[in-house]
């Protein structure tokens, strides 16, 4: 039996311009690995010194005091949890509820271009952020959010203590801002997904539309929804300027949210360039380590998510 | 009692959606409340001279960004040598050979995991690899960095578009007789260019309002910076450290900069959905 | 009438990964006539047609075996070259698909121009393709508007003219007029019925009027197998296979 050959195999081309070409393109498509390998191999090397000094204490020292050659990463641990907690917390109810609203309620022609302006908010660069946040968020903060607070909450100690303005509240809140259009742009898509008859069948036992969207919609694109919270997580952790701006940059761990505080990305943008010794700066390079590490592994797990998604609305379509 | 239920479920549908509907006016809110505090404190800041005169001594009143204006430009020029081809040969190969195979669906994965990056952790990989063995910051190392992050996006969009072209006109090509790859750069690649050049260039315009990456690369500069080898100003930059100086006529450039640089890249966006309607501004 | 053998397949079997599509097929269609492969969905006439001009292995997982003999030579011989073979057999396919990014003019020297073949007579050559295909008179002042600004039944005329210009030893045809309204098909059909004179065609239907009304011969084709193969004056009237004339009387497909 004799078989011609099957072109989808690699390398099995009839003739050499084939061949050429996909070596080429899949020499610059597997750069990538390559790329994110040098990448922390890079990291590694630059942080090395930091690693072999504190090894883990490096996680949960509280200290950072470059002047007596003390690093411990834990406030800026803290202020990048914190900061990027609280921007969820407000962020997935705001977004997913804007992601409904667009979905179940709006027509097309209002969805679409609504969703359009909610994407142009994740076109805004960080630095206008920052600049909004400095000068429009911080004092509004101060001056009109604080009274408030103290005035309901005030007993709380996550609103104890004086407020200037810059702080893990206010950094959360700009953060929230900035990532309100990832949860709703990829919520929306799922929710959009979920086929007709599911909400028919819901609908048709007499529920109310708001019934049918918590029952039978929402839970059907859970790991959708589930997944663009991780990205916006992801990129609440990363987020460098807009933070750094607002969040006061002092290294200690408070309790009330109105303290300032401090984020991995903020230490390493402010102190980068005046590390003035090695030690100092591979402790800079460490944390920079971390959050290459903790990014990567929270952004798998929002890619696999929604894959899954993916997956599971491929299977449906019979 | 089933009507007094009834009715509260009914009420209940009512208000959970209006909650929905206020979630909505706010989020769009908050999008024109940015756009118009920019306009409005940008614009009257914006004259000839923040276009084409140099940034004058610390405390002196007055000057311009020229330089970070052509700063900026030089940054995405190298940029764009890196992430383009790489993005775009990589994308040729997701959407021509790669479509089904185990070596794809890892490129596919391992670009998206490279996306979400922290863009501070890129500047600190060109300070390592670019900035201490030359000793200096320079634009090739803001460069750099800039240019590895447009990579993952510059591949997803290329490969999406490439994908977008029907594959009727790979088969009519090759049932011509023409070969694989001269259907690939003479027929896939043009039909779907148009796509791909919008993905660039929204690329594009994603990088230039980066600031972290460059903030230990290509740092700044006061002056003009001749050449690719020297530290060089960049709108973004210009931006953050004006706004968190002490001076109230730095804090109006910073205004005015934000202003410039925000124009930007919304016009690219909007252009860019003109042309094409899809949802790409995002890059997810 | 003795007519001369374009194209022989023996034993021709094909697959899509596990799926057997094609068993066993022997046919052998005759030059400078028009044979039609009919048969309800599913039953490998299209596969069949993409055999011919070896497109069939470019999906993943396809195989073939067998013969196949166009004009003498085994297209499936160890050092034949699918590229080549594909140049000598021009293929029109269900949905008109000229390419976007160019002018009726470039879409019918396609088949030159992206080889790299810079003739000093291409437009000798694109007119007789127009012309060859029925569509000179109504394209000539317009050899420049975009090959998709034609209306359907006009762009599959293009197509066929495309794949006429770089002077095919033959021509397949999928499905060619089931994309077109009544008016642009009969125009097709009336093309064929010229074309035929010059060029042996194949002709892949489901539309079995169509069938009766164009071809000299037919093939009918069922979950894989070739039925029987025969001048179609006589398949369609005095079938020789009940299956054929299940089919054909409308008792199933």
């Amino acid at each position: 039996m004799r078989l011609a050959p099957s072109l989808g195999g690699p390398f099995r081309e009839a003739n050499w311009g084939d061949r050429a070409l996909h070596i080429l393109t899949l020499g610059f498509a597997l750069s990538i690995f390559a790329l994110t390998a040098l990448i922390a191999l890079a990291l590694y090397r630059n942080s090395i010194l930091s690693i072999e000094k504190f090894g883990l204490r490096f996680l949960w020292g509280t200290t950072w005091d470059p002047v007596f050659e003390q690093f411990g990463a834990l406030p800026f641990l803290f202020g990048t949890l914190v900061s990027s907690g609280i921007a969820l917390l407000i962020a997935f109810p705001l977004g997913l509820g804007v992601a409904i609203f667009l979905s179940e309620l709006a027509p097309r022609w209002l969805s679409d271009p609504i969703a359009f302006l909610i994407e142009l908010l994740a076109a805004v660069p960080s630095v206008v952020y920052g600049l909004i946040g400095i000068f429009v968020l911080v004092p509004w903060v101060r001056d009109d959010l604080t009274p408030v607070l103290k005035k309901t909450l005030g007993f709380l100690p996550i609103f104890s203590g004086p407020s200037y303005g810059v702080g893990m509240l206010t950094a959360g809140i700009l953060l929230a801002v900035m990532v309100v259009p990832f949860i709703t742009s990829l919520s929306r898509e799922v929710l959009m997904a979920v086929p007709a008859s599911q909400r028919e069948a819901a609908l048709a036992l007499g529920a109310t539309r708001w019934e049918t969207t918590r029952m039978a919609v929402v839970p059907y694109a859970r790991s959708g929804v589930m997944g663009s919270m991780f990205l916006a997580l992801a990129r609440a952790l990363g987020e460098t300027m807009a933070v750094t701006m607002v969040i006061g940059n002092r290294p200690e761990i408070a309790a009330s949210l109105f303290a300032p505080g401090y984020s991995m990305a903020a230490v390493i943008a402010n102190e980068f360039t005046e590390a003035t010794y090695d030690l100092y700066l591979h402790a800079l390079v460490e944390i920079g380590l971390v959050l290459f590490a903790v990014t990567i592994v929270v952004n798998a797990l929002a890619r696999l998510l929604i894959l899954a998604v993916a997956r599971k609305s491929a299977e449906v379509q019979v | 009692m089933s009507e007094l239920k009834y009715r509260f479920r009914q009420a209940k549908n009512y208000v959970m959606f209006s909650i929905t509907f206020l979630c909505t006016l706010l989020t769009v809110g908050v999008l024109f409340f940015i756009l118009g505090y920019m306009v409005w404190h940008g614009a009257s800041s914006l004259n000839w001279d923040f276009f084409t005169k140099l940034p004058k001594p610390v405390g002196e009143p007055g000057g311009g960004m020229a330089n970070a204006i052509v700063g900026t430009g030089k940054l995405l020029l190298i940029a764009a040598l890196i992430g383009v081809p790489v993005g775009f040969l990589g994308g040729v190969y997701l959407s021509e050979f790669g479509r089904n195979n185990r070596i794809g669906f890892l490129v596919r994965y391992a670009t998206d995991i490279l996306n979400g990056i922290p863009s501070i952790v890129m500047g600190i990989f060109a300070y390592t690899v670019v900035v201490l063995p030359m000793r200096r910051f320079s634009a090739v190392a803001g460069g750099i960095a800039l240019g590895i992050m447009m990579i993952p996006i510059a591949l997803r969009s290329t490969e999406e578009f490439l994908k977008l072209v029907p594959n009727s006109l790979r088969e009519a090509s090759l049932a011509l007789g023409i070969p694989q790859w001269k259907t690939i750069i003479r027929v896939v690649i043009p039909t779907g260019f148009r796509g791909i050049l919008t993905g660039i260039m929204l690329d594009l315009s994603r990088v230039a309002g980066e600031t972290a990456p460059l903030l230990f690369t290509a740092f700044s500069n006061r002056f003009w910076s001749a050449g690719w080898l020297q530290p060089t100003a960049s709108l973004p930059v210009m931006i953050y450290t004006y706004s968190i100086a002490p001076y109230e006529d730095w804090h109006r450039q910073a205004w005015a900069a934000g202003l410039v640089l925000l124009m930007l890249i919304l016009f690219v966006n909007v252009v860019s959905r003109l042309v094409l309607r899809r949802r790409l501004a995002m890059g997810v | 009438m003795e007519t001369e053998t374009a194209i022989l397949t023996q034993n021709l079997n094909a697959w899509f990964g596990r799926n057997h599509v094609l068993k066993n097929v022997n046919m052998q269609i005759p030059a400078r006539r028009i044979t039609a492969v009919i048969g309800p969905s599913g039953c490998g006439k299209t596969t069949f047609i993409r055999c011919i001009n070896r497109m069939h292995e470019l999906v993943r997982d396809a195989k073939v075996s067998g013969k196949v003999l166009v004009h003498g030579e085994d297209i499936y011989a160890p050092g034949a070259d699918p590229v080549q073979i594909r140049r000598r057999i021009g293929m029109v396919f269900q949905k008109p698909n000229p390419f976007p990014t160019m002018s009726v003019y470039e879409n019918v020297a396609a088949g030159w121009r992206l080889n790299g073949d810079r003739r000093a007579d291409l437009d000798e050559i694109v007119e007789k393709g127009l012309r060859m295909a029925a569509l000179w008179d109504e394209v000539k002042d317009h050899l420049n508007k975009p090959g998709t600004s034609l209306s359907g039944g006009q762009q599959q005329r293009l197509c066929i003219a495309r794949a006429l210009a770089v002077n095919p030893e033959l021509l397949l045809l999928d499905e060619p007029c089931s994309a077109l309204d009544p008016i642009a098909t009969a125009k097709i059909e009336e093309l064929l019925y010229s074309l035929k004179q010059t060029y042996t065609i194949v002709i892949v239907t489901h539309n079995m009027q169509q069938a009766a009304r164009i071809s000299d011969f037919s093939g009918f084709f069922l979950m894989g197998e070739l039925v029987e193969f025969d001048r179609a004056q006589k398949l369609f009237t005095t079938p020789a296979n009940k299956l054929t004339e299940d089919y054909i009387t409308g008792r199933f497909g």
